[in-house]
């Protein structure tokens, strides 16, 4: 069985799928990846479907759920470089991606991470009460 | 990878595994674009065909492709049976309804293959099988 690598780059980690995946191949990268997120404590993935000719409900399946358990973990999916007639094909099929979020390429891929990273963190100071203040005053 | 293939001989491929439902892909996609589909066309045939391989191999325990080209003096187009023998389909309209499964994925199987291909035929009998036949024609 082919297996997918995963490149850790940063704070992210980057999957780029570059083969026609059984789907036990996709199952044993859904279950790699969650390992990695935890050993790593990365906040961001990215998978890279450019070379994908065709997304059908399995791999979809996968993604949505890659999204769910990096969710859990605490860490943003993002899925990039769809294909226009993989996305024709998958809205057809009648598969939403629901909960997925997608980017054109890595590059913005990686800006989406970065900004729902700042987001987050910026609600986590604006959660405690005014410590910065009472320490400054 | 279009130069292996005799075009004038349906292509036949046994599906007993995860690996041969890539090997039905990737049959199919030779043939899509032998027979001059759109990339689109392709691309839809090649997933439908996806779902159904995985169908056959899951809920009818295996069987058999045969993927060939077909000719209506107008167009041409790439045709595509699924066979099995395995326990059938009961109810086949709840079988056909987006989102109904009985194996725990999505429902969007046979239901979306149907939608992506341009002729869609299903025999079934339980206990005895099912046999699926799809079309798809160039514009």
């Amino acid at each position: 069985m082919e297996r997918v690598p995963i490149l850790k780059i940063g704070d992210i980690l980057l999957v780029s799928i570059q083969v026609d995946m059984s789907d036990q191949t996709a199952v044993q990268l859904q279950d790699d990846l969650a390992e990695r997120i935890v050993a790593t404590g990365c906040h961001g993935v990215i998978i890279d479907i450019t070379a994908l000719d065709i997304v059908d409900s399995f791999v979809g399946r996968m993604l949505s759920t890659i999204a769910s358990i990096s969710k859990v973990l605490d860490a943003e999916t993002v899925v990039v470089g769809m294909r226009p007639a993989v996305a024709i094909t998958l809205v057809e099929l009648g598969l939403s991606l629901n909960g997925i979020r997608t980017a054109l390429n890595v590059e913005r891929g990686m800006e989406l991470i970065a900004a729902a990273h700042a987001d987050e963190r910026e609600l986590a100071f604006e959660d405690e009460p005014d410590t910065e203040t009472t320490a400054s005053s | 990878m279009t130069a292996g293939v005799d075009l004038g001989q349906p292509q036949a491929q046994a599906i007993r595994s995860d690996e041969d439902v890539v090997r039905v892909r990737q049959l199919v996609r030779t043939v899509s674009v032998a027979v001059k589909l759109s990339l689109v066309d392709q691309t839809k045939v090649v997933t439908a065909a996806s779902e159904l391989a995985r169908n056959t191999l899951v809920y009818g325990g295996g069987g058999m492709v045969e993927v060939a080209t077909v000719d209506n003096g107008r167009r041409r187009g790439v045709r595509i049976v699924f066979a099995d023998s395995g326990p059938g389909i009961v109810d086949l309209d709840l079988a056909l309804t987006d989102g109904y499964t009985t194996g725990g994925g999505l429902g969007l199987g046979l239901s979306g293959a149907r939608r992506l291909v341009d002729e869609f035929d299903i025999q079934t009998a339980v206990g005895e099988g099912t046999r699926i036949t799809v079309t798809k024609w160039s514009r």
